[in-house]
């Protein structure tokens, strides 16, 4: 569980990145941190797992302050995969690079080896374990990154903008991997701006704008909150837009989701068909 | 006229196993706006490099088949020299502006090409004015945003007065807005300029409303060559794996059950919005 | 990791007379002073060189980085100093005498008024106006290139070596235990990111500099122009000026020494 109390941040070159932040994510939630370039996203996250410390205010994760603990001990239950998977890489395996995290926490050998079994096949890297991490496609590289993290089992996931660069058969892949973390009990966070993909998540989502948090509820909530999202400088997904031109028709506004879209539109259309 | 054409072009990077594009057999027309799209791998960003030279004469690897550029045979032409009838955007703001000023960075092309001073002032004015970012054009490129990096990226390639201008996933690394205002600049100059314009896109919900002409491929061959509203139609391209537009999934999936929505494929929720209101308004 | 060291390197835009005057003008002076400096041995002379640097420090509005600049070269100073005593000291047999206080100090000082004029060079003079410089002497353009793309990509770099160190960190690595053996090999994961990103990033920008023309033709032209303008005639009529009243009392006027001027 992390709690977030009043937390202001001002980096050393004077910016404040954070304007009094209070929040609460409890364990097992879905949340996706939404909101324009320089809103205080990331700067949030890395709050989350000490690599950064509030200027005032308190971070506690599970109970413990973050100003009291390090970020290799903060990171065994909170795990953070960044954006670029190449500023991960440097082994010489997958395999390695996977065991790499699990050295510096200090799992025993063997239960090292059965760590990076698991990890790859949860990733379906198994049969790229002893190759070399640089010979990997884009996407490829991606799932050797988010193996390496998920490899110590961290109690939270946090994803840095996983879509950017992503097709849709990969989003949609990692959409399902999401709902399968979730189903084991994991906390998941992203930070994206990518609103398709939160809308087809459906997730809490919380949008952020010059480093206070502006909204905080429901994916089909804030989703459809035209003003919300035009502060945080959000496009609305889609099936949303279609939605807001339709009022004159009866139907409701806070659609996201395109068959719940299709059922609605199909029975206006039949109804009217007796 | 013809502004790009490929017959059968075949290609293999240096110590790859198989070619990256086989067979790939287009023509995009002068004044043309052609998205080409498809899964990760597909060879689009291959594609791309044919068109200015860099593949064969910067990549080596093995070249079969034709590329045609305004009628010139690729193969036989260097880079430089097709430089002033095509420019190349790439995925990357940072990576693609070197200078410490924005206005020496899109005066790098007309240095190399060694105009003169006094033509090349009117043509940086002219390339920073159409993309917006006169006023921050003394400004190093590590200050701005990676929407107006780009847009540098942009004006830089501008200024050598292109008739095409092809785009390698130009927003990957962009917020949705800031991508929306790229597209709606390129989209202007293949409006009023008449440059063609071949943008390589996953984000077809943003993009797609502007293109009179799509190519799709997969694992290296072109698997749908023509008009966008057509193409995105097609149960095939969704089998693909291609993300199709929200707007557009829900109309094919409307008029599979019989709604009657009208003949026009929408490509945007506006289009959208407004067969519904037609079809549902007397309701 | 401080990342002040890199701060130094952001380009400021700052407007003093001192930064407008022409680059390669200004590498005449500091060559001036640095032939000048060589020219004596006597602490006079040279206490009169560094003094001169002064003007210039206060007018270009650099007095702060200068004067850390000159706690940089403290260090060196210092060793130069004792040595130089120390030898004398052994040369004299075994005796301290003034004069060879004064030598040594004179040395030390030598040593400071080269590096100063390199320092208020650097210091004057923006990475911008250094790439154009470079681009209008002889030298070839492949080198002004590097120069101007080294120098963009410093902070860019800086900001990596940041991301990739907090990516490490949050796998577990820490960068300040064990002792210095492993200390060292713990900075291998973010090293072979670094080089590898910066492998990848040359990749990229050679293909925009081949799409953009890059080698098309030898003349190459360029935006701006660098010309000489009053100001720059001054420093250069300063510098030779300077040079030659060096060079006549070196040939024809004695030196006197602070030992024999007050002792």
């Amino acid at each position: 569980m992390i709690e977030i109390e009043d937390v202001h941040f001002r980096y050393p070159g004077g910016v404040e990145a954070l304007k009094g932040v209070t929040l609460t994510i409890r364990d097992g939630e879905f949340v996706a941190i939404m909101g324009q370039n320089g809103a205080g996203k990331t700067t949030l996250v890395k709050h989350f797992n000490g690599l950064l410390k509030p200027s005032t205010g308190k971070v506690r994760v599970d109970n413990t302050e973050t100003t009291k603990t390090s970020v290799a001990s903060l990171s065994k239950t909170v795990g953070f995969v960044f954006q670029n998977p190449d500023h991960q890489l440097f082994s010489e395996t997958v395999e390695e690079e996977i065991a790499f995290a699990l050295k510096n926490f200090g799992f025993t050998e063997e239960a090292i080896g059965k760590q990076i079994t698991w990890a790859l096949n949860l990733l379906s890297l198994a049969q790229y374990r002893k190759t070399s991490p640089f010979m990997l496609s884009g996407g490829e590289r991606k799932r050797v990154a988010l193996a390496s993290v998920l490899a110590w089992d961290p109690q939270m996931l946090i994803l840095d903008e996983p879509t950017i660069g992503q097709d849709h058969e990969q989003k949609e892949r990692l959409r399902q991997f999401i709902v399968q973390l979730q189903t084991q009990g994991k906390t998941v966070v992203i930070v994206t701006h990518d609103v398709e993909f939160v809308a087809e998540c459906n997730p809490r989502v919380i949008l952020m704008r010059e480093g206070k948090i502006i909204a905080d509820g429901k994916g089909k909530e804030i989703l459809t909150n035209r003003d919300a999202l035009t502060q945080s400088s959000i496009i609305l997904p889609q099936i949303a837009q279609i939605f807001t031109h339709l009022t004159a028709l009866g139907l409701a506004k806070n659609v996201i989701d395109i068959y719940e879209a299709k059922e609605k539109l199909l029975r206006v259309w039949r109804k009217a068909e007796e | 006229m013809v502004a790009i054409e490929t017959r059968n072009l075949t290609y293999t990077y240096p110590g790859g196993t198989k070619p990256s594009i086989s067979d790939v057999s287009i023509k995009i027309e002068k004044g043309d706006f052609v998205l080409i799209t498809g899964p990760s791998g597909c060879g689009k960003t291959t594609l791309c490099r044919c068109f200015n030279g860099l593949i064969p004469h910067f990549y080596q690897g093995e070249l079969k088949g034709e590329a045609f550029l305004l009628g010139k045979d690729v193969t036989k032409i260097q880079t430089h020299e097709l430089a002033k009838n095509v420019g190349l955007v790439f995925q990357n703001p940072e990576n693609q502006l070197f200078a410490l000023s924005i206005e020496k960075d899109v005066a790098f092309g007309l240095e190399n090409l060694g105009f003169s001073r006094e033509e090349m002032r009117k043509r940086v004015d002219w390339a920073l004015n159409l993309t917006g970012i006169y006023d921050i054009r003394e400004r190093s490129p590590h200050e701005v945003s990676g929407g107006q990096q780009q847009r540098v990226a942009i004006a830089a390639v501008l200024a050598m007065q292109p008739e095409i201008i092809v785009l390698d996933e130009p927003t990957s690394f962009l917020d949705p807005l800031s991508a929306q205002k790229i597209f709606e600049v390129i989209c202007e100059l293949n409006k009023n300029l008449g440059i063609t314009v071949v943008l390589v896109e996953h984000r077809l919900d943003l993009t797609a409303k502007y293109a009179n002409h799509i190519i799709i491929m997969d694992e290296g061959k072109v698997c749908s060559d023509g008009e966008t509203r057509t193409i995105l139609s097609l149960e095939e391209t969704r089998l693909i794996g291609v993300g199709i537009p929200k707007a557009t999934l829900l109309y094919n999936l409307l008029t599979r059950e019989g709604m009657r929505l009208g003949n026009v494929t929408p490509l945007s929720s506006d289009e959208m919005a407004e067969l519904l209101l037609e079809a549902l308004k007397d309701r | 990791m401080s990342r002040s060291v890199f701060d130094g390197l952001k380009f400021r835009r700052v407007y003093s007379p001192i930064h407008n005057l022409d680059p390669r003008i200004k590498f005449i002076y500091v060559l001036g002073v640095f032939v000048a400096a060589i020219l004596f041995s006597e602490i006079l002379p040279l206490l009169a060189l560094f003094l001169m640097q002064i003007p210039f420090v206060l007018l270009a509005g650099v007095r702060k980085e200068w004067l850390r600049s000159l706690r940089g070269a403290l260090f060196l100073a210092t060793f130069i100093f004792f040595t130089n005593v120390l030898f004398r000291f052994i040369g004299a047999g075994y005796a301290i005498l003034p004069t060879d206080v004064e030598f040594s100090a004179a040395m030390t000082l030598r040593f400071i008024v080269l590096v100063e004029s390199f320092s208020v060079f650097f210091l004057t003079t923006s990475p911008d106006h250094l790439g154009l410089a470079l681009e209008q002497s002889r030298v070839p353009y492949e080198f002004s290139f590097a120069f101007t793309t080294a120098v963009r990509f410093v902070p860019v770099l800086a900001e990596e070596a940041e991301t990739i160190m907090d990516a490490q960190k949050a796998r577990g690595l820490e960068l300040e235990k064990g002792n210095f053996m492993k200390r060292i090999r713990n900075y291998v994961p973010v090293l072979i990111p670094l080089i590898v990103s910066a492998i990848r990033r040359s990749l990229e920008l050679a293909e925009a500099m081949e799409s953009r023309a890059w080698g098309a033709t030898k003349k190459r032209t360029n935006l701006y122009e660098l010309s000489l303008h009053r100001g720059d005639f001054v420093l250069l009529l300063i510098t030779v000026g300077v040079l030659m009243l060096e060079i006549y009392i070196r040939l024809f006027v004695p030196v006197p020494t602070l030992s024999q001027l007050f002792l």
